[in-house]
């Protein structure tokens, strides 16, 4: 059996001389293309649903510095969602654009995880989900700035830096949050204990992820899991939150199979061009 | 008519930034390159922040700007490796942020996902100073993360009560 790539130790200005050579990009060797696609999708859904999800906030925060801090998440992610839906679109090869993928699909077609399509929930809650989607988002960017496709590899290392301070941020406001009053403590270790279910699917590895894997493109979920969880416990420690013992996980987003709360983000989401296609300004 | 490289390179010089027009598109290191490919010019740009509001207006204002020099043929590429980083703004940039009352980035203060350490560096009385951009005084203190575009932070001056924008490391 021929030894996989080592993904895990990204030799990034390797990727970066490679990318930069000549114009067209060498399509990934011997990717099953449709995995490629799927991998794509599930990159591209979770940064625009979170997105969309953080967006919610704008006019709405506690104070304004966090209502901007929010609607500046919401960019970074919706930023990432056009270059992972652009690189799938490319990759589809059916002249579908990132819009396309955005605009027209159903809720059926969306690959998000169940987290981040999540109700906000107050503030707290909020912020949790952030932190726990930002751990996983971290880890998973470093890996992959290591990918076998110069393509993924690059669109990692752009969104890295921006996860990177994100993660920064959630960690801080957990520990602020959950360290600080009886009031604060209380929410956020009940909006820990209510979406740890949801959190670990993104662990739940399926035959898209062994095959991602298998080319060198991805890293497999389930391996980010210790990674993970280095840094969840460092920040609840700080935090004084009692990390969940629970292993159940809710799983179904990644293959399509959605709680009612998508719809809901897409009527409102996708209306527009739904109402007037091929809308434009 | 192909000016030469280095005179486009000066066209460039006098772009402004749309969100921050007091430094130009090449005092912020975001021109990467500059090329003639037979009659075409080819201008590659990389974006600060993937979702930065200003890149589709900058690839706007290359355009039209090197039009109005009498350049017919502009082609703009977008390249996202090497990512940019702002060690790439220029000394004379960040004289501009600060004379504009933008506290300029502090070299290798950029996240690296060592969360631990920077929480505790940042929360705690850490050793990473902002001089305020009004009164250089280095007793200032961070507002929030985020500010009025993605790559600046709020922060506010202990001495002189003012406050002012920090132009994040990234």
């Amino acid at each position: 059996m021929p030894s996989l790539p080592d993904i895990m130790t990204p030799d990034a200005e390797g990727l970066a001389r490679q990318a930069g050579q000549g114009g067209a990009h060498a399509p990934a060797a011997d990717a099953d293309q449709d995995a490629f696609f799927e991998f794509l999708l599930r990159m591209g859904d979770n940064a625009l649903i979170l997105g969309h999800r953080n967006s919610e906030w704008c006019g709405h925060g506690p104070v304004l510095e966090e209502d901007i801090a929010m609607s500046n998440m919401a960019l970074d992610l919706i930023g990432q969602t056009s270059l992972w839906l652009g690189l799938a679109a490319e990759v589809e090869g059916k002249g579908r654009s990132a819009d396309d993928l955005a605009y027209l699909r159903d809720a059926w077609d969306f690959r998000n995880l169940l987290l981040v399509e999540r109700p906000n929930g107050d503030f707290g809650a909020t912020l949790m989900r952030q932190f726990l989607f930002d751990a996983f988002h971290f880890h998973q960017l470093q890996a992959l700035s290591g990918s076998a496709d110069p393509r993924v590899a690059e669109i990692a290392q752009k969104a890295l830096k921006e996860v990177s301070y994100h993660l920064e941020r959630s960690a801080e406001q957990v520990i602020a949050l959950g360290d600080g009053t009886d009031e604060s403590h209380a929410r956020m270790q009940s909006a820990l204990d209510d979406q740890w279910c949801y959190a670990l699917e993104m662990f739940a590895s399926d035959a898209t992820d062994v095959t991602m894997a298998q080319a060198g493109i991805a890293p497999d979920p389930a391996s980010l899991r210790g990674v993970w969880d280095e840094t969840v416990d460092a920040v609840l420690d700080q935090a004084t939150l009692k990390r969940p013992e629970g292993s159940f996980a809710h799983k179904g987003g990644k293959q399509g199979t959605h709680t009612e709360h998508l719809g809901y983000i897409l009527a409102e989401m996708q209306f527009l061009q739904r109402a007037y296609p091929g809308a434009s300004w | 008519m192909r000016p030469a490289v280095s005179q486009v390179w000066d066209w460039l010089a006098e772009v402004p930034d749309p969100e921050i027009p007091v430094i130009s598109l090449t005092d912020l290191g975001i021109i990467r390159d500059v090329e003639w490919q037979g009659e075409v010019l080819v201008v590659t740009v990389t974006p600060t922040y993937s979702g930065c509001p200003a890149t589709a207006v900058i690839n706007l204002d290359i355009e039209n700007h090197l039009l109005s020099k009498g350049i017919e043929h502009v082609m703009l590429r977008r390249q996202l490796t090497p990512a940019w980083t702002t060690d790439w703004i220029s000394d004379q940039g960040r004289d501009k942020l600060r004379d504009y009352g933008i506290a300029p980035p502090i070299d290798g203060t950029a996240p690296d996902g060592d969360v631990m350490a920077r929480v505790t560096s940042l929360t705690g009385r850490g050793n990473m100073a902002v001089p305020c951009p009004r009164c250089n005084s280095n007793d200032t203190r961070r507002v929030s993360q985020f500010g009025s575009t993605p790559c600046k932070a709020s922060w506010v001056c202990n001495a002189c009560l003012e406050p002012f924008d920090y132009f994040k490391c990234h």
